[in-house]
C-alpha cells in the first residue's frame, strides 16, 4: 500500500490511547490491539513511540508484536481474502480452494500483492462451521464452496 | 442490586414478556384471521384480546391466530383451549365482548355463554 | 405495549450472522411494520440455537415452528402467511432427516436434533435476547448469585461445586472445586478469577456460542468463583477472532454494572466484584493456563513450568483460578438446583453434560449438549444425522489437535473424560470432527502437526523441534517417499515430545499421529510399501485412469485436457500417459461413461 497511515493524526490517537491505559495493571497487548487498529499494522516506528511513552524496552515490544497473528508489521492488502482452515473447513476441501485463489490472484499465502490489493490468509477456524468450507473478503462472508465458486468470487472485487 | 427479593421482583416482571418462548402449559385463545375473518373486524379484536391480556398480567395464555375456522358468516370468531376443558367457539365478537371473555371465561373460569355458536345459532 | 403475540427469533450466533440473518432480521422487522404488526410481533436476536448446518434459523413462537435456511425471499412469506393468517410455512421448515416421520414436524421441540439433547450449559442459547439483561434475570439468572452471597458461607459454595463433581470442561477435567479450594486457601491479600476464552481448537466453537447466546451466566459463575475465593477482580481472556462475543460479553457487563450485580456492595452484602475484558491476538498456545497470564500482563504468550500452579501464584503473580467458558456456565445452576440436580446426569465420573462441537462430513453440522456418557453412535446418527452423501463413516477426531480419532468400533463407546482418554483421544474442549471414506487419515495427521507446528511458541525443544520433523515425515509419507524407517522414528519422536514438552501444547501434539498409527496402520503401509492412498486425496499418489472398459471412444475426455495427456482415436479406448498427466482432474466430470476415475 502506498498511502501513508503514519500520519500525525494517527500518532495523536495512540498518544490518547496510551494516556488512557495509564493506570492499567498489564496494559501492552490492549495498547498494542488499540495500535494495530489505528493504523492497520505495528511497524517499528509506531513500536519506538510506545517504547518511549510506556519506558519499555523496544525490544520487548517488538518481542510481543512478532509473537501473535493479530499483529503485523505492514499494513494488509485493500481487500484481504482469508481461507478458513479449520478442522471442519479442512476435511470438507478448504486446501483446494487456497489453492485456487493463490493461483488466480497470484499471490502467496501470507503475502500481499504488489499493488497493495489482495492480502491471502489461512486463517484458524472462524467458527463458521455450519457453512464449512469458508472463506472471508473483509466482512463478506462465502460458505458451503466448491472451486468453481472462487472465480465468481474473486471477479466481484477485481473491478 | 440490593437484596433477593428485589432480584425476584424483577425476574417476575421480566417473565411474562418471554413466557411465550417456554413449553406451553395453560390456555391457548386462537383468533380467526383468513380473509373473511378480517374483513369482519378480526384485527381490533385480537388486539383488545392482547392488550386485556396484558393489563391483567396474564403470563399463560397464548394469543394465536390461524386460518378460516369454516362459518365465515358467524366472524370474528375464536377458539379458546383450556387445559383439561372442551373448546369453547366464541362467534360474532366485538372489542367489549372480547374483553368480556378474557375477564369472566379466562380469569372467573365461568363460560359467556351468550357469546358462543350454541347460544347464536 | 409490552406484551406480543408472537415473538420469532432469529439466530445472531456467527455461523447464521455469516449467512446473512441480520439482514433476514432487519426484513422480518421491515416487512411486520409494513403491516402494522410491530406491537403484536415482537422480533428477537439471540445467540446460537446450535444447530448452525441448517441456518439462518428462524424460531416463531407460541407455536416453536422451526424455519431454516431463511432466505431474503421467505420472510415476506412467512410474515404473510404464518404471522398474519396464522398458517405455519411448511416447505421452509426444517427437515428432519434423522426422524422417521412422513409429516414434517412443526416445531423445534419435536426435532431429533434436540430432542436427545439436555441442554444445561445451553440452555438459554437461542432462548433469550443475550443483549437484554432482564431476559436473563427472567429464566431465574442472578438468583444463584443472591442466594450464595445472602444465604452461603463461601466455603459451602466451594463445597457444593466439589459435591457436584464438575470437572474441567477445557480439556483437562480437573476437579473445578478443588481448584477453588486450592486457590481460596493459598496465601495473599489480592486474588483474581479468570475466564479462559481463548477457544483456539480449529473447529470447536462452543465457548463462542455460549459467550454470543448467554454472556450474564459467565459473569454471575465468575462473581461465584470469586466470592468463593475472595477474590474482587475478574478477567476474561477472549479470542479477538470473535468480535461478536466480545460486544455481547461488553453490553452485558456494562449492564450488569449498571444494576448493581458487579461493582460494590452486590445484594448489599460486603462482596465487591468487577471484571475485565482482556482480548487474545491470535496464539493458540494461550489456552495454556500459564500462557494466558503472561499474555494477560502483557508478555509473549508463553507458558513456564508448574508447579508454580496459577492457584499459587496467578495473574500477577497473585492466586488465580483459571477456568474455561462452558465450566463457568454450568455453575450457576449448581449453585441455584443443587449437586445432586446436577449428578444426575452423567456418568458416575464425569457428571453433568458435555457440550461438543459437531462438524466436518456430518448432515447436522452444529453445537450438542449431551450428559456425559452417551454414546458416540447416539451423537453421529442419531443427534448428527449420519454421514452426508451415503458415504461410509470412517472415524471422528475429538480432543482438536491435541486428541485422536475413534473408528467405527468404538461406535458404543459411552462418552466422557476417562474413557476418551483411555482409547488415546481426549475430551479436549469437545470439537468432534467427522471423516469419512474420502478422507485421508495420513494427511488428516499431517493436517494438525502443521497446525502444532504452526503455533507452537517456541520455548522448549522438544515441541519446536520435534513436531517439525514429524511433520518433515508425514510430509514425505504423504508425498510417496515414505520408508518404513519413517514409520518407526515418528512414533519414536511422537513419544519423546509427549514426555519431554513443557506445556499441554508439546505433550498433546503427537497424539493425533499416535492415534491414526493405533487404528489406521493399513493406511499408513499403503501410503508407504504399495505408494497409494486408499482415500484418493493424497494428490501425488494419485493417478488418474481411464477403466479398460466401458469407454466409448467419445473423445470428450481428450478435448478437455490442457496438456493433451489423453491419446485414442474416435471410437477407440482412450489412455491417459501419466508422465504427462498433471492430475487436474478435469477430464473426470466429461466422461459421460464415468470410466474416468482417480486410483
Amino acid at each position: 500500500m502506498t498511502k501513508n497511515y503514519l500520519t500525525e493524526e494517527n500518532f495523536a490517537k495512540l498518544h490518547e490511547v496510551i494516556e488512557s491505559h495509564k493506570d492499567m495493571q498489564g496494559p501492552l497487548m490492549p495498547i498494542l490491539h488499540e495500535a494495530q487498529h489505528i493504523f492497520g499494522a505495528i511497524p517499528l516506528e509506531v513500536q519506538k513511540t510506545i517504547s518511549e511513552k510506556m519506558n519499555v524496552p523496544l525490544a520487548e515490544i517488538y518481542g510481543v508484536v512478532t509473537f501473535y497473528s493479530q499483529f503485523t508489521l505492514e499494513p494488509k492488502g485493500e481487500y484481504l481474502i482469508s481461507i478458513c482452515l479449520g478442522t471442519a473447513c479442512y476435511v470438507r476441501g478448504a486446501q483446494q480452494l487456497i489453492d485456487k485463489v493463490v493461483e488466480m490472484t497470484g499471490v502467496g499465502v501470507g503475502k500481499t500483492s504488489l499493488d497493495g490489493k489482495y492480502s491471502i490468509e489461512a486463517t484458524r477456524c472462524i467458527g463458521a462451521c455450519g457453512l464449512a468450507p469458508v472463506l472471508t473478503v473483509n466482512e463478506d462472508v462465502y460458505g458451503r464452496l466448491v472451486v468453481a465458486d472462487i472465480p465468481g468470487i474473486i471477479q466481484k472485487y477485481n473491478g | 442490586m440490593k437484596s433477593l427479593a428485589e432480584l425476584s421482583k424483577l425476574r417476575d416482571e421480566a417473565i411474562k414478556k418471554v413466557d411465550i418462548r417456554k413449553e406451553r402449559v395453560g390456555t391457548r385463545i386462537v383468533v380467526g384471521m383468513a380473509t373473511c375473518g378480517i374483513a369482519a373486524g378480526a384485527r381490533p379484536v385480537l388486539t383488545a384480546l392482547m392488550d386485556e391480556a396484558q393489563k391483567r398480567g396474564l403470563g399463560d395464555v397464548t394469543i394465536t391466530q390461524t386460518g378460516c375456522i369454516g362459518v365465515c358468516r358467524l366472524e370474528p370468531l375464536i377458539e379458546v383451549y383450556k387445559e383439561g376443558e372442551e373448546k369453547v367457539t366464541y362467534v360474532e365478537l366485538t372489542e367489549e365482548k372480547a374483553r368480556r371473555i378474557i375477564a369472566e371465561h379466562i380469569v372467573n373460569g365461568s363460560i359467556v355463554k351468550e357469546f358462543t355458536i350454541g347460544a347464536v345459532e | 405495549m409490552d406484551f406480543y403475540r408472537a415473538h420469532v427469533l432469529v439466530c445472531g450466533g456467527t455461523g447464521c450472522v455469516s449467512s446473512g440473518s441480520l439482514t433476514i432480521e432487519e426484513m422480518f422487522n421491515q416487512a411486520l411494520k409494513e403491516r402494522s404488526l410491530d406491537k403484536e410481533v415482537k422480533v428477537v436476536r439471540t445467540g446460537c440455537f446450535g444447530l448452525c448446518e441448517a441456518g439462518p434459523i428462524c424460531i416463531v413462537y407460541p407455536e416453536g415452528s422451526f424455519y431454516s435456511r431463511v432466505e431474503q425471499k421467505d420472510v415476506e412469506r412467512i410474515v404473510d402467511e404464518h404471522l398474519l393468517k396464522g398458517r405455519i410455512v411448511k416447505d421452509l421448515l426444517f427437515v428432519d432427516k434423522a426422524a422417521d416421520v412422513t409429516e414434517i414436524e412443526t416445531s423445534i421441540n419435536n426435532v431429533t436434533f434436540y430432542k436427545k439433547q439436555k441442554r444445561v450449559v445451553l440452555q438459554n442459547c437461542g432462548v433469550i435476547n443475550p443483549e437484554v439483561i432482564e431476559e436473563y434475570i427472567a429464566f431465574d439468572g442472578y438468583q444463584a448469585l443472591g442466594k450464595a452471597l445472602t444465604q452461603m458461607k463461601p466455603e459451602d459454595v466451594i463445597n457444593e461445586i466439589k459435591r457436584s463433581g464438575l470437572r474441567g470442561r477445557g480439556g483437562g477435567g480437573f476437579p473445578t472445586g478443588l481448584k477453588w479450594e486450592f486457590t481460596r486457601k493459598s496465601k495473599g491479600d489480592i486474588k483474581y478469577v479468570a475466564c479462559n476464552a481463548d477457544e483456539g481448537d480449529p473447529g470447536a466453537f462452543m465457548d463462542r456460542s455460549v459467550l454470543e447466546g448467554d454472556p450474564h451466566a459467565v459473569i454471575e459463575a465468575m462473581a461465584l468463583a470469586a466470592y468463593a475465593i475472595g477474590a474482587e477482580k475478574g478477567y476474561v481472556y477472549i479470542r479477538a477472532e470473535y468480535p461478536i462475543a466480545v460486544k455481547r460479553l461488553g453490553i452485558a457487563i456494562a449492564q450488569a454494572k449498571e444494576m448493581g450485580l458487579l461493582g460494590e456492595r452486590i445484594f448489599d452484602t460486603d462482596f465487591n466484584f468487577d471484571m475485565e475484558i482482556r482480548l487474545g491476538a491470535g496464539a493458540f498456545v494461550c489456552g495454556e493456563e500459564t500462557a494466558l497470564i503472561a499474555s494477560i500482563e502483557g508478555e509473549r504468550g508463553m507458558p513456564r513450568p508448574k508447579p508454580p500452579f496459577p492457584a499459587e501464584k496467578g495473574i500477577f503473580g497473585k492466586p488465580t483460578v483459571i477456568n474455561n467458558v462452558e465450566t463457568y456456565a454450568s455453575v450457576p445452576q449448581i449453585i441455584l438446583k443443587g449437586a445432586d440436580w446436577f449428578t444426575s446426569f452423567g456418568t458416575e465420573k464425569s457428571p453433568g453434560t458435555k457440550v461438543f462441537a459437531l462438524g466436518g462430513k456430518i448432515n447436522n453440522t452444529g453445537l450438542v449438549e449431551i450428559p456425559m456418557g452417551t454414546s458416540l453412535r447416539e451423537v453421529i446418527y442419531d443427534i448428527g444425522g449420519g454421514i452426508p452423501n451415503d458415504r461410509q463413516f470412517k472415524a471422528v477426531q475429538t480432543g482438536g489437535p491435541s486428541g485422536g480419532c475413534l473408528t467405527v468400533d468404538h461406535l458404543d463407546t459411552p462418552i466422557d473424560f476417562d474413557t476418551l482418554t483411555a482409547l488415546g483421544s481426549m475430551m479436549g474442549s469437545g470439537g468432534m470432527i467427522v471423516v469419512d471414506d474420502t478422507n485421508c487419515m495420513v494427511d488428516f495427521a499431517r493436517f494438525f502437526l502443521d497446525f502444532t507446528v504452526d503455533e507452537s511458541c517456541g520455548k522448549c525443544v522438544p515441541c519446536r523441534e520435534g513436531t517439525k520433523r514429524m511433520l518433515e515425515i508425514l510430509e514425505r509419507i504423504t508425498s510417496g517417499t515414505g520408508t518404513m524407517a519413517d514409520l518407526d522414528q515418528l512414533e519414536e519422536l511422537a513419544y519423546t515430545i509427549k514426555d519431554s514438552s513443557l506445556c499441554g501444547l508439546g505433550q498433546t501434539a503427537p497424539n493425533p499421529v499416535l492415534s491414526t498409527l493405533k487404528y489406521f496402520k493399513d493406511e499408513y503401509l499403503a501410503h508407504v510399501v504399495d505408494k497409494k492412498c486408499p482415500a484418493g486425496m493424497c494428490q501425488d499418489l494419485l493417478s488418474i485412469v481411464i477403466l479398460d472398459e466401458g469407454c466409448i471412444g467419445c473423445t470428450a475426455c481428450k478435448r478437455v485436457c490442457p496438456v493433451d495427456a489423453i491419446s485414442g482415436e474416435v471410437k477407440q479406448q482412450h489412455v491417459i500417459d501419466q508422465a504427462i498427466c498433471i492430475k487436474c482432474g478435469a477430464c473426470i466430470p466429461k466422461c459421460p461413461k464415468k470410466v474416468i476415475v482417480k486410483q
